[in-house]
């Protein structure tokens, strides 16, 4: 590089400081309504939510299991229910956990767009929350490394499975899901041919559950993602998991499907732990995205009864 | 009316089992699950003894939660029992007599607690807070190095479970689907 070369690169780099000294001002100028929030509050709080949600069933939770059990009419099925209830009240009272599958740390994470997040790195954040948690809430470490091989535990849950939207506003909303291997193995995804149609959906979401007997610990919150692609769709099935039990899709069309393979699916006989009854599930929750002139893809992600999650708002 | 029997299960005892019986089990029962059958297999694969003797003995598929101080085991329900399938009649051979897990066997599993005279027990999937409290003693005897894995002796009273498999050949998920599968009128 010669001399005068030289002089242009120092030049150049004056310069463009000089720019991001400008456009620095103009980004703090433009910037007033951000909000910083410091990474280590979000390992605080992931902490927190792991012990909570593993200990404590939510309230919409245990209201649809009192219902299952109000309107079960197979003796041993109604057993099972009034064990089952019977344990979430052991869990909270005796602070340990409902299941001894503590589950993959599933996180989900709203971040408002006026949001800064400040003090580290954000997903260094959230898995010294969930190595946090799982220590100190005498929590049961269940992710092993290189999947096909060593299998070594990693000895603390992490990494959690971490999924963000950027949303309007300044707030920062997190969600944990602990998700059992038992329900999580269930899950299945096909990509129907678009005339297949409601019908498709229908034989495709009874069949997973019917070959997935008592494995993934029924009654079941069945998450159905319809649309989209492969990935988006199995995405949309877990999400639906999100919502409360008894709440529907604000789509009719939707909402009467969700009621319809609720009916089916209760009329499978497969009841509580596959062991016969009328409860297999106390909710089916759907969500669609549009798809493909092609495609027509279907999700299904099961949840167990013990459907743990809980939520907090930063 | 639940039956009370005592581990190890006799002979007597199994051949009064019935699909659909509920059983309050007393005694020692050993965990096992994945990693630790995958290892008792290897050994015996290897021609080497596996860590404990099975004969005679129950295999509960659990991995429990840590224990709180004070307490001497965490949370501790079944795991789904179809991953141990491909190693179920190796242990039955071994003189396995019963296992606890939850869901399904394959048809193969099934008729391998027929021949073996040996009945599969399913304890309620996600009630592991409950069943700890029927679990007096436990002592790692084997794998300790697979943490929740490892295989654990435990002395349990009055442990909840139901006869899912018997020496048979019924099943009770068969048995519980067929009664109370219903039609639903079309749409």
């Amino acid at each position: 590089m010669n001399a005068h070369a030289i002089d242009e690169v120092c030049s150049f780099q004056e310069h463009s400081g000089a720019l991001a000294a400008f456009w620095g001002d103009v980004g703090r100028n433009m910037g007033g309504n951000m909000r910083d929030i410091q990474v280590s509050e979000i390992t605080e709080t992931v902490a927190r939510l792991s012990q909570e949600a593993n200990y404590y069933l939510p309230e919409d939770v245990l209201d649809a299991l009192k219902k299952a059990r109000r309107d079960e009419e197979a003796p041993r099925a109604q057993k099972v229910l009034d064990m089952i209830l019977l344990n979430s009240e052991i869990a909270a009272e005796k602070q340990i956990a409902l299941c001894q599958d503590t589950g993959t740390t599933v996180l989900f994470l709203e971040i408002g767009q006026d949001v800064h997040l400040v003090g580290g790195d954000l997903t260094k954040a959230l898995a010294e929350g969930v190595r946090l948690g799982y220590k100190e809430g005498f929590l049961r470490n269940s992710m092993v490394t290189q999947p096909f091989s060593a299998r070594l535990n990693t000895g603390d849950n992490t990494p959690p499975i971490v999924h963000t939207d950027i949303v309007p506003g300044e707030a920062l909303k997190i969600t944990i899901l602990p998700k059992g291997g038992g329900c999580e193995n269930m899950s299945r995804l096909a990509i129907l041919r678009p005339g297949d149609g409601k019908k498709g959906i229908i034989d495709f979401t009874l069949r997973t559950i019917e070959e997935s007997g008592g494995n993934p610990c029924p009654p079941l919150i069945v998450g159905v993602g319809i649309g989209g692609t492969a990935e988006h769709v199995m995405h949309l099935a877990k999400k639906s998991l999100l919502r409360k039990v008894g709440e529907h899709n604000p789509d009719q069309e939707v909402a009467d499907l969700e009621e319809e393979l609720l009916e089916l699916v209760n009329a499978s006989g497969i009841g509580p732990q596959a062991w016969g009854g009328r409860s297999t599930a106390l909710a089916v929750n759907i969500e669609t995205h549009p798809t493909h002139i092609t495609s027509l893809p279907v999700g299904v992600n099961l949840q167990c009864h013990s459907a743990r999650q809980k939520t907090a708002v930063l | 009316m639940s039956k009370n029997i005592t581990t190890p299960l006799t002979d007597e005892a199994l051949a009064d089992l019935k699909a659909g019986d509920e059983v309050l089990l007393t005694g020692v029962i050993y965990t096992a699950r994945d990693a630790a059958h995958r290892r008792i297999i290897e050994a015996v694969g290897r021609g080497e003894a596996p860590p404990i003797d099975l004969k005679g003995q129950t295999i509960y598929y659990t991995g429990p939660t840590p224990p709180r101080p004070g307490h001497i085991i965490g949370s501790a329900g079944p795991t789904t029992a179809y991953r141990m399938d491909t190693f179920t009649p190796t242990m039955l051979e071994l003189g396995t007599k019963a296992i606890v897990g939850k869901g399904g066997r394959s048809k193969e599993v099934r008729d391998a607690f027929v021949s073996h005279k040996a009945v599969y027990f399913g304890a309620i999937g996600g009630s592991g807070a409950l069943l700890a409290g029927t679990i007096k003693k436990v002592d790692i005897v084997a794998y300790e190095d697979l943490g929740t894995e490892a295989i654990r002796r435990l002395e349990v009273e009055d442990f909840p479970v139901i006869v899912v498999n018997d020496i048979y050949g019924n099943d009770l998920l068969e048995q519980g689907k067929s009664e109370w599968k219903r039609t639903v009128a079309p749409r």
